[in-house]
C-alpha cells in the first residue's frame, strides 16, 4: 500500500485531465452519502464545468453497497466514460472490487481509522488514507451525526485535492440548510476539517483537478422524473393515479410537491388537482382512463411490471378511444428483475400492449429536458388522437441528475384537447355518432358526460359500430378496426420527428433512442476523429415517420444501439418500416448500468471491417 | 336487442316529473337479458328512481364491468353517458371519473362475479375511498354468460342446475361492506320495488359510497329447487329490518309511524331518509350491532334487507382530497399552469 506523501505524483498527470475525469464514490446505502455526493457534483456544476452524476443503488433501504459516479467533462459528454480516475472507497465490503476498478494512474481515498492494508494492494494508483471516522468521533456528538458527517469530511478532502472552490461548496451547504442553523454549522465544520486535513498532508491540488469554466450558464441539473412531473403540471394535468414502483415513484412525488405549491386555490386553499394512490397498477390505469373519459388530463407513472398489469385496460383505451398518458420509467426485467438498474426493455411490451390488434404511440425522451417537453406533448397527442400515449423514459434518465439547458415555457401554449364537442356544438347537430370519421383523418369526435343529452353515448370494449352501437357484425366491426389502423397513420404525422445528424455518409449509420443518445454522440466524435464517416438518427417516437423510412433507405449498413438483450428497437424497425433486415446490426448493452461510448465504438469497428481497413485501425 | 331503438312515442297522458319528463325519457335500449331476469326489474327500479328524482338525464353517469348485470347500464337513461369497461374494474373507472367531475350522479352496476371475485379488490378500495356513487350489485350467485358456474356469493349447500352442491363459504358483500367502512349499506330484492326504489334514490343522494346488494334471481341458471338465490327461496327467506322512505327537501313527513320506529336521517342536500324500523330493537347507525344482527339472521338462513347501515358524517373522496369546488375537468388552463415566470422560480433550486 502506498500512503500518499506530501509529494504524491500520479503517472497520468497530463494537463489534459483538467476538467476531464471520473470520480466514483462507493458507499453503504442509508448512511447519508447522497447529500455529500450531490454537493460535490453541484459544486463542480456551479463552477461552470459540465458534469454528470449517476447513482447505482440497491433495491434496499439500509446496509447494501451503493455507488455514485461523477463524470466531469469539459466537452459536455453525458454518458459513462468507462474510466474511474478517483475512487472514494467508503464501503469495506466492496473494497476489493472498488480498488480493482480504478484506472491505472488513478487515485483512491479510504477511511484509514481502521487499518486495511491487505485490501488495498495496487502499485499503479495513488492511495490516500484519511481517518474520517476518527475525525468525526473527535469532533461531533451522536452516532447518527458522526456517520452522516463522515461523508461531508470526504467531500472536503476531495475539495482540496481536486481544487473545488471552497466558497462554492459552502454556499451550497448554506442553501441546503438555510433553515437549520445547527446542521449548517456542523456540515461547514466537517467540510473544513476534511479540506484542511488534505491541505496539510497532501500535495493539493492533484494534476487531476477542476478549474472554473463558463459552460453551465443557463443550464440546470435535474432528474427526468422531476422534469416529467413539471411537464405534467404545465400540460394542465389534473388527475394523477399511481401505485408506487421503483424507479417511477419520484415522478408522482415531484408532481405532488409542485401541486402543493402551485395548484392551491388562493382563496379557499383547496386543491386544483386530485392524486389517487391506488391499490395496484390495474386500478391506477383504470382511474386514468375514467378521468380522461370524463374530460380531465390524467396520467400514471409506472415501470415494466406495472405495464404488464395494465395490459387489459390499455386495450380498452385503444379500442374505446380514450386518451391516457403512461410514463414507463424502464428498469431491468424480466419479472422483478433488477428494480434499481436501467434498461430499455419495454419497447415491444408498450408498442403492442394488450390482446388483439393494438398499436400504441410511444415517445422516447433522451434526457430530463425532453422528459419535460414530451410530458406536455404526450397529453396533446393522447387527446388529439384519443388513445394511450406512452412516454418511455428509463431509470438512468428518470432518477439521475442530468445537466440540461434551462427549461422554457411558452405562455402562448394552450392544451390541444382534441375533438370534443361542446354543448353549443351538440345543440346544433342533429345526431351525434361517436366513432364516425367525419374529417377523413380517422379521428372521431367525442363528448363528455354532463354536457348535453344529445352527446350521450355508450362506451364499450365490446364490438361496436362507427355509430357507437354494440355489434357482432363482421363488416361493422371491421369498419371501426380499419379506421383505427388509419388513425395510426395520422399519428405518424403528429409525433415528434427523429433527430438526424447527417454528414452525408451513404453507407454507415447509427440508429438509437432515448438514454443511449449521450453515449452515441460521444462515440460519433470518437469514430469521426478516427476518420469513420458515420451518420446518426435518434428516433423519438413510434409510429415511425417518413423521415425514419428515408434515413433507413439511404444507408447500407446501420448499427442499432439499444439497451436490451433482444434488440427490440431493431425488431420494431423491421416490423414497422420497409427496411431490409440484413442491413441492421445490433449493438446491445443490457448490464443494467447505463451504456458507455466504448461499447459503441468497439461494436462499430468490429462489424465494419471495410471501414476499419479504410481508416487503418 | 339493445341496438334496436325502442319506439319513442309517448302517450300524452303519461305522468310528468318536475322537468316535464315522462318515465319513457329515462329508458334505455331494449334489454337482451332472459325473460324474467331479476336484473330487468332492477333496471325498471333505477328508471323509476331517476324519474322520481327529476334528474336531468345527462347528469347521470353509468359505469359497469362485464357480465349480465353490467350490460344493464345500456338499458336505462340513454341520455346519460355509459361506460361498460373491463371485468371487475369498474370501481377504478369510477374513481377516475369522479376525480375528474364531482358534480354528476354516478351509478355503478356490477354482479356477484364482477364484484366478489375478479373485482373484490377494487370494490373494497372504492369503498375505502368513500367515492360518491351508488354501487349496485345484481346478485344471483351464478355466472350466467358462461352458463351456470357458482359465483363467490353462492351459499354453502346451494345447488347448481345439475345438482352439484357448493361447498365453499360465500362472500357476503353486505358483511364485507360493514367491515370495510361502507357508509351506506343496503340489501334488497329485485322483486320488491317498494323497497328498492327509495333505496336507490337515497343511495344516489348519499354523500359517499352507497352499496345496495340486490338479490336478483337468474331464471335460467339458478332458479331451481335447492338454490338459495331462486325467486321462491328469496321470497320465503328475506326479512326487511329497516324500510327507507325518501323524503325530498321541503316536504313534510306526513305518514304516521309508531313512536320509536321512525328515524329520520338528514342527507346533505336537505332531503331526508325516513327509516321505518320493522324490528324496533335494530339500530341502523351502529356498525357493530348491524353486523351481529346480520350474522345471526344469516345463520338462520334469513336475508336481512333494507337500509342496514347509514353514516352521513364521514368525509367522502373529495373531502379527504381537499378538492376545489369547481370540478377539476372544468378548471381553466390559467388556473393550472404557473406560466414561464413560475417556471423560472421553480428552476432556481436546480441551478
Amino acid at each position: 500500500m502506498q500512503h500518499a506523501p506530501a509529494s504524491n505524483s500520479a503517472s497520468t498527470d497530463t494537463p489534459d485531465r483538467l476538467n476531464d475525469f471520473v470520480i466514483k464514490l462507493a458507499n453503504v446505502n442509508g448512511t447519508g452519502s447522497a447529500s455529500a455526493n450531490t454537493l460535490l457534483m453541484k459544486s463542480i456544476f456551479r463552477m461552470g464545468i459540465p458534469v454528470m452524476g449517476k447513482n447505482y443503488f440497491p433495491s434496499n433501504i439500509q446496509g447494501l453497497p451503493t455507488w455514485y459516479e461523477i463524470r466531469i467533462s469539459r466537452d459536455g459528454y453525458v454518458a459513462r466514460s468507462g474510466r474511474i480516475d478517483f475512487m472514494v472507497a467508503m464501503n469495506a465490503e466492496t473494497y476489493a472490487k472498488d480498488v480493482r476498478e480504478v484506472s491505472p494512474g488513478g487515485y483512491l481515498l479510504y477511511d484509514s481509522t481502521w487499518p486495511r492494508p491487505a485490501l488495498l494492494k495496487r502499485d499503479d494508483i495513488t492511495i490516500f488514507g484519511v481517518p474520517l471516522a476518527r475525525i468525526c468521533n473527535e469532533t461531533f456528538q451522536g452516532v447518527r451525526a458522526r456517520i452522516l458527517l463522515k461523508n461531508i469530511v470526504y467531500a472536503g478532502v476531495l475539495g482540496a485535492l481536486l481544487d473545488i472552490e471552497l466558497d462554492v461548496m459552502r454556499t451550497l451547504l448554506g442553501e441546503s440548510y438555510a433553515n437549520k442553523k445547527s446542521l449548517l454549522d456542523s456540515n461547514l465544520k466537517a467540510l473544513e476539517l476534511g479540506y484542511n486535513y488534505a491541505k496539510e498532508r497532501f500535495a493539493c491540488p492533484l494534476p487531476l483537478k477542476v478549474r472554473r469554466m463558463d459552460k453551465t450558464a443557463d443550464h440546470i441539473m435535474i432528474d427526468g422524473n422531476t422534469a416529467a412531473a413539471l411537464g405534467c403540471m404545465y400540460a394542465g394535468a389534473t388527475v394523477g393515479a399511481w401505485y408506487p414502483i421503483t424507479p417511477s415513484t419520484s415522478l408522482m412525488d415531484a408532481f405532488k410537491g409542485f401541486c402543493q405549491k402551485w395548484r392551491i386555490d388562493p382563496e379557499t386553499g383547496k386543491r386544483n388537482y386530485v392524486i389517487v394512490q391506488c391499490e395496484d397498477e390495474l386500478a391506477a390505469i383504470g382511474a386514468v382512463i375514467g378521468a380522461a373519459w370524463n374530460g380531465a388530463r390524467s396520467f400514471t407513472p409506472t415501470s415494466g411490471p406495472g405495464i404488464s398489469l395494465m395490459n387489459e385496460f390499455i386495450g380498452l383505451a385503444y379500442y374505446a378511444e380514450v386518451p391516457a398518458v403512461i410514463f414507463d420509467i424502464q428498469r431491468v426485467g424480466p419479472s422483478t428483475g433488477m428494480p434499481t438498474r436501467t434498461q430499455q426493455c419495454d419497447l415491444m411490451l408498450a408498442a403492442y400492449a394488450s390482446h388483439g390488434d393494438t398499436r400504441h404511440v410511444l415517445l422516447f425522451p433522451n434526457s430530463p429536458e425532453e422528459c419535460f417537453y414530451m410530458a406536455a406533448q404526450s397529453f396533446d397527442l393522447a387527446e388529439r388522437l384519443q388513445t394511450p400515449v406512452f412516454v418511455l423514459s428509463d431509470l438512468d434518465i428518470g432518477m439521475n441528475d442530468w445537466m440540461c439547458p434551462t427549461l422554457k415555457w411558452d405562455d402562448e401554449y394552450r392544451p390541444d384537447r382534441g375533438k370534443v364537442l361542446s354543448a353549443e356544438q351538440l345543440e346544433q347537430i342533429e345526431k351525434f355518432y361517436r366513432y364516425l370519421d367525419k374529417d377523413g383523418d380517422a379521428i372521431p369526435y367525442r363528448t363528455l358526460p354532463g354536457t348535453h343529452p344529445k352527446g350521450a353515448y355508450f362506451t364499450r370494449g365490446s364490438g361496436h359500430t362507427q355509430y357507437g352501437g354494440y355489434t357482432e357484425d363482421s363488416t361493422e366491426y371491421q369498419i371501426v378496426l380499419d379506421r383505427l389502423k388509419r388513425k395510426f397513420e395520422t399519428a405518424k404525422t403528429l409525433v415528434p420527428k427523429a433527430v438526424i445528424d447527417s454528414r452525408g455518409s451513404t453507407s454507415l449509420a447509427i440508429v438509437s433512442l432515448g438514454s443511449c443518445d449521450g453515449a452515441v454522440r460521444e462515440a460519433l466524435d470518437l469514430l469521426r476523429h478516427r476518420g469513420v464517416q458515420i451518420d446518426y438518427m435518434r428516433v423519438r417516437a413510434f409510429p415511425f415517420g417518413q423521415e425514419v423510412e428515408d434515413f433507413l433507405a439511404a444507408h447500407s449498413q446501420i448499427f442499432i444501439v439499444e439497451q436490451n438483450r433482444d434488440a427490440q428497437l431493431r425488431a420494431l424497425l423491421t416490423l414497422e418500416t420497409a427496411v431490409e433486415k440484413s442491413k441492421l446490426h445490433s449493438i446491445l448493452h443490457y448490464s443494467g448500468l447505463p451504456i458507455s461510448s466504448t461499447a459503441i465504438v468497439a461494436g462499430v469497428l468490429a462489424s465494419a471491417p471495410e471501414q476499419r481497413l479504410a481508416v487503418g485501425v | 336487442m339493445s341496438f334496436i331503438a325502442k319506439p319513442k312515442v309517448a302517450h300524452p297522458g303519461l305522468p310528468r316529473n318536475e322537468l316535464g319528463l315522462t318515465r319513457r325519457d329515462y329508458e334505455g335500449g331494449m334489454s337482451t337479458l332472459c325473460a324474467g331476469c331479476g336484473h330487468d326489474s332492477i333496471t325498471a327500479a333505477v328508471i323509476e328512481a331517476c324519474w322520481q328524482m327529476s334528474m336531468r338525464p345527462e347528469q347521470l353517469v353509468k359505469l359497469s364491468g362485464i357480465g349480465c348485470s353490467s350490460k344493464t347500464t345500456a338499458y336505462f337513461v340513454s341520455g346519460g353517458h355509459g361506460f361498460n369497461s373491463v371485468h371487475g374494474r369498474m370501481p377504478s373507472i369510477a374513481t377516475g371519473a369522479i376525480a375528474a367531475n364531482k358534480d354528476l350522479y354516478y351509478i355503478g352496476v356490477s354482479g356477484d362475479g364482477d364484484t366478489l371475485s375478479i373485482g373484490f379488490g377494487q370494490f373494497a378500495h372504492a369503498m375505502r375511498r368513500n367515492l360518491n356513487m351508488l354501487y349496485l350489485i345484481e346478485n344471483n350467485g351464478v355466472y350466467g354468460l358462461t352458463k351456470g358456474q357458482f359465483s363467490a356469493s353462492a351459499d354453502i349447500g346451494s345447488k347448481a342446475k345439475k345438482g352439484e352442491a357448493n361447498l365453499q363459504p360465500p362472500i357476503d358483500p353486505v358483511l364485507a361492506a360493514l367491515t370495510l367502512g361502507g357508509t351506506f349499506v343496503a340489501r334488497s330484492f329485485s322483486g320488491d320495488k317498494e323497497q328498492l326504489v327509495p333505496l336507490i334514490i337515497a343511495g344516489l343522494k348519499h354523500r359517499g359510497f352507497a352499496l345496495i346488494d340486490v338479490l336478483s334471481p337468474c331464471v335460467t341458471f339458478n332458479d331451481h329447487e335447492g338454490s338459495t338465490k331462486s325467486y321462491e327461496f328469496v321470497r320465503d327467506n328475506y326479512e326487511e329490518v329497516v324500510h327507507a322512505d325518501f323524503i325530498p327537501p321541503a316536504r313534510e313527513i306526513t305518514a304516521e309511524y309508531a313512536e320509536g320506529d321512525a328515524m329520520p336521517i338528514a342527507l346533505h342536500d336537505g332531503s331526508r331518509v325516513l327509516l321505518r324500523k320493522l324490528d324496533p330493537s335494530y339500530d341502523p347507525t351502529h356498525r357493530g350491532k348491524a353486523f351481529n344482527y346480520l350474522r345471526d339472521k344469516l345463520a338462520q338462513n334469513e336475508f336481512v334487507t333494507g337500509l342496514i347501515y347509514i353514516d352521513e358524517s364521514s368525509p367522502e373522496f373529495h373531502d379527504m382530497n381537499g378538492t376545489t369546488t369547481t370540478p377539476v375537468n372544468q378548471l381553466s388552463y390559467q388556473q393550472l399552469s404557473p406560466g414561464s415566470k413560475g417556471l423560472e422560480k421553480i428552476l432556481a433550486r436546480y441551478r
